[in-house]
């Protein structure tokens, strides 16, 4: 383990404002803040139904820069990785996010904090597919 | 006014994502990679508290009968653990693994990820499309 890179205090401190957030999406739109489902949402071009969701993205994009013009310093954004790996890695992501109904946010902290066996499940399942995936490309040296 | 709320609550889960640093893929990726001896357990802390904050939340507002500016609550109905279910969650983690990114953290660094995000955002979109488009309507018609 690498105590260095260990950001327990910020992470926490993050984290519980993403929980804050999500909350504040249920108690004012009655929605869960699954961003995979919001963003999928957009995508069925419902008129009726596009407002929110794209304000609630808006401000997900405004919020790092935002943050790092507040701060002096915009926020560290590092992507390793070859072209073909980013175009596998999204369409992966977009199409799994879909299929399985949710994402880091919506089975991670939504479903798991309504204590939903199905979320806790896509979870784990994730979770082990991600590790076994990062320790496979570290191992094959694409990254 | 449920744009101006959602705004701000996408607003503050960006700074939630900024703060804890998960904007960063590499960060996310050094948590997915267990083994590579400097393994950093931060996004487990960012999730704990998250799903901590939320599930007491949770509990409070859902004994409202409404949310302040929608006329009900609309939360997912969905219990089975089916096919689709674990077939999505491995995909996505397999896409996960890959880059490092998933849905908030990429949508959230879209202003500073420059070509790469933009090219791995791209590829996630067609990746939506084509369960909108190709694989729903395939499987209305298999199921009709």
């Amino acid at each position: 383990m690498d105590w260095n890179d260990l950001t327990p205090i910020a992470a926490a401190l993050g984290g519980a404002l993403i929980g804050a957030a999500s909350l504040m999406l249920l108690l004012f739109n009655g929605r869960t803040a699954g961003v995979s489902g919001i963003a999928g949402g957009v995508l069925r071009f419902n008129l009726r139904d596009l407002d929110w969701r794209l304000a609630f993205l808006g401000g997900l994009i405004i919020a790092p820069v935002g943050w790092g013009l507040l701060r002096g310093g915009m926020p560290v954004v590092e992507i390793t990785g070859s072209i073909g790996l980013l175009i596998a890695g999204g369409l992966l992501v977009g199409f799994g996010t879909r299929l399985g109904s949710g994402c880091t946010s919506g089975h991670g902290i939504c479903g798991m904090g309504r204590i939903s066996l199905r979320s806790a499940v896509a979870v784990l399942t994730f979770l082990v597919v991600g590790v076994a995936t990062a320790t496979l490309v570290r191992l094959g040296g694409l990254s | 006014m449920r744009a101006l709320f959602a705004a701000l609550a996408g607003l503050i889960f960006g700074v939630g994502l900024t703060i804890s640093e998960m904007v960063n893929p590499a960060k996310v990726l050094a948590f997915l990679d267990v083994f590579s001896g400097a393994w950093d357990p931060s996004l487990m802390f960012v999730m704990g508290a998250g799903v901590v904050v939320y599930a007491v939340g949770y509990q409070l507002i859902t004994r409202r009968n409404a949310p302040l500016v929608a006329p009900s609550f609309s939360l997912p109905t969905a219990n089975q653990i089916d096919p689709p279910l674990i077939g999505g969650a491995v995909l996505f983690g397999a896409g996960w693994g890959l880059v490092g990114l998933c849905p908030g953290p990429a949508y959230s660094a879209l202003g500073l990820g420059g070509a790469p995000l933009l090219i791995f955002m791209a590829a996630v979109v067609v990746g939506m499309l084509a369960f909108e488009w190709l694989w729903t309507p395939l499987q209305n018609r298999a199921s009709a």
